[in-house]
């Protein structure tokens, strides 16, 4: 069970501003029934351009519901600048804190609040726009909210992130990427200390090499392949030629030569060595 | 406030009768049954008592129980220790609903250069049979197959499927926890050669399991160490978990009938009145084919987490398929695998009963269920206007 604190639970049981606002100024719409949480803010500015009524309406958990409750009333009786400088560890911390967890229910929060100030300023769309290209497919994450969150709330690990924005908790396969991310982050706080790039041993030894061959596509390939409903098999390695073969889905897709290329030997090349060179075996052994 | 416990697929309460059974193992008949003096060895005795009456109610013999210290234990032991008696054959098949305890353990197995075949489930979950036996070749090693499930209480045909799988040269597992103490097995007419159960999901303490496997079974040990358990199991014997398990086993098999008509008889109750009283919801599993105890009814648009901590407040205690309960992201794997769309996996509630249960912790239930699914469903964005 989840340790939520008094003021999680006092939200949820008893949320506050409920609803709709009539005729709202912005509407801000985040989430979706497939990702588990949605929250749709509405608000209305009075004369002077402060919020003056705000309100949800969530699905989702316990702490999804607080969040977007404590949201309103926070923002009431600001002005959309006040508003927007908002951060989700605000909201967070206006609750008491949040399970690790659950802390992307605050980012909803924040990334609602965002929307809808961006659909009063321009009359756009009310959804939340993605910004910069998706990283994770399964949750529909992009390189720049995941660098926001990583950036805004410190973080360091790819469980952290996927705790702050759902980012790598699906099929796995984008953790190497986040982790990408993540370094690029922490360079530029570590400006100073100019960033090496890990030693790789001279020469690999022929047990190293196969051993970092099956790990890789353990841990950096096959996750990628099963969302898709494929699977990958290590047969052989002859020095630089590594002969794998495809499972499942994989083995009858029609793209299996571009996940070859760009999934299998570029991971291969990037975690083991540049020499290698990957080749497909058709027919499975007897 | 009292504690209304619809979550028995989940734990069990111990029965009065085990905790009265093993009270004396603790101060008074503390000793190791491996030991050569008399008071050790009086323990062996109720060793061979509670090994008795697992296989009475398994209807198997005696020397076909290991005792374990978890149904995930009985799991591990029973797959990597049937394979690794079969080092020529390199694919085992399961399929995509199975508890963790065998689908990650099978999973790794891939990482052993197994090849792994998942059999997909149709929407009331049941297995497609035809591409079952179509998988099974003369390089499977093993086939793992759970009993009933324990999301939806859907029953598979184990008995038909350990016959096609054996006949085929293959070992059949299942892991029947959820089964054992449910609904009656007969052991001596099945196919089956390995069996997984668990002490504390049928009224025994936590921390005691039982592996039954079928004489002649090859099975490589997994715990490795002392003698006990004819060297199948190594490490001193969890005695008074042991003797409560054979309690339990006694007291399932009087129950037994119980279990189908009074708990059933409730269980129906419950469903019917609230898929009667709440709109927008959804049955998931096999009505024709389901464990007598558990149901488990999606809500429309609302969140599971947030349905159990509205009925958590009346002490009523459930379980649900949400992501949000279980700290990952995405929504039960065998609901999804019975393709129920994600909208109906956020908001799945299983209730699962026991003998314990009476009518009125079923009535206030359903009293209580249509506010808390109206009370959530006035905050939905997406329930239609």
């Amino acid at each position: 069970m989840w340790d939520y604190t008094d003021k999680v639970r006092d939200h949820f049981f008893n949320p506050r501003n409920v609803g709709e606002v009539e005729n709202p100024d912005g509407i801000g719409e985040v989430g979706s029934l497939a990702c588990g949480d949605a929250l749709k803010l509405t608000f209305r500015l009075d004369k002077q351009g402060r919020i003056e009524d705000a309100k949800f309406k969530t699905f989702g958990c316990a702490s999804a519901i607080a969040t977007s409750s404590v949201l309103t009333e926070i923002i009431k009786g600001m002005t959309l600048d006040q508003a927007l400088k908002v951060t989700n560890k605000d909201i967070a911390e206006y609750l008491g804190g949040l399970p690790e967890q659950k802390m992307h229910c605050s980012v909803m929060g924040k990334e609602a609040l965002e929307a809808a100030v961006e659909n009063y300023k321009t009359g756009g769309p009310a959804k939340h726009q993605l910004e910069g290209n998706v990283v994770c497919t399964c949750f529909g994450v992009t390189d720049a909210e995941i660098e926001r969150v990583t950036r805004e709330n410190g973080l360091t690990t790819v469980e952290q992130v996927t705790n702050y924005c759902k980012a790598g908790g699906g099929c796995g396969g984008c953790h190497g990427e986040i982790e990408k991310i993540i370094e690029k982050v922490q360079g530029e706080k570590e400006k100073h200390s100019t960033a090496q790039k890990p030693s790789t041993p001279a020469k690999l030894t022929n047990i190293r090499k196969i051993q970092l061959i099956q790990q890789t596509i353990n841990e950096q390939i096959r996750p990628a392949l099963r969302a898709d409903g494929g699977n990958i098999e290590l047969i052989d390695v002859d020095g630089n030629k590594v002969t794998v073969a495809f499972r499942g889905m994989c083995a009858k897709c029609q793209l299996a030569e571009f996940t070859m290329r760009d999934v299998v030997e570029a991971r291969l090349r990037e975690f083991v060595s540049p020499d290698l060179t990957v080749e497909e075996q058709k027919e499975p052994e007897p | 406030m009292d504690t209304i416990y619809f979550d028995n697929n989940a734990t069990t309460k111990v029965a009065e009768e085990v905790l009265e059974e093993i009270k004396p193992l603790f101060c008074d008949l503390y000793g190791n049954p491996s030991s050569m003096h008399s008071f050790g060895g009086q323990i062996g005795k109720r060793i061979d008592t509670a090994r008795c009456r697992v296989a009475s109610l398994l209807n198997c013999d005696p020397s076909e129980i290991i005792f374990t210290s978890c149904g995930t234990e009985s799991d591990n032991a029973a797959i990597k220790g049937a394979i690794a008696a079969a080092p020529n054959k390199r694919k085992v098949i399961t399929t995509r609903v199975e508890h963790p305890a065998v689908l990650a353990v099978v999973r790794d197995l891939e990482n052993l250069g197994y090849t792994v075949v998942e059999i997909g489930v149709d929407k009331l979950g049941r297995i497609d049979l035809t591409e079952l036996e179509r998988q099974i070749d003369g390089n499977t090693a093993l086939v793992t197959i759970m009993y009933a499930n324990n999301e939806t209480g859907t029953i598979f045909p184990v008995e038909e499927i350990a016959r096609m799988v054996t006949d085929k040269g293959a070992v059949f597992h299942t892991d029947a926890v959820q089964a054992v103490g449910k609904i009656p097995l007969d052991l001596a007419k099945s196919h089956i050669d390995l069996l997984s159960l668990s002490g504390h999901k049928l009224h025994a303490p936590k921390g005691i399991g039982a592996l039954y496997v079928r004489k002649g079974t090859r099975l490589s040990p997994f715990m490795l160490g002392g003698h006990q358990e004819a060297g199948r199991r190594a490490g001193t014997e969890n005695v008074p978990g042991i003797v409560a398990l054979g309690k339990a086993c006694e007291l399932a098999m009087r129950n037994i009938e119980i279990e189908n008509t009074k708990v059933k008889a409730l269980r129906d109750r419950l469903e019917t009145e609230i898929m009667k009283t709440c709109s927008d919801c959804r049955l998931n599993g096999d009505p024709e084919s389901r464990l007598p105890n558990t149901t488990n009814i999606s809500f429309e648009y609302i969140e599971g987490e947030a349905i159990l901590l509205m009925l958590d407040r009346y002490g009523i205690c459930a379980s649900s398929g949400s992501a949000c309960t279980s700290g990952s992201l995405e929504p039960s794997h065998v609901l999804r695998a019975m393709g129920v769309p994600f909208t109906a996996a956020h908001g799945s509630i299983r209730f699962s009963l026991s003998r314990y249960n009476t009518a009125d912790q079923v009535d206030f239930t359903i009293e209580k269920m249509p506010q808390i699914v109206n009370l959530l469903r006035k905050l939905s964005p997406f329930v239609p206007d």
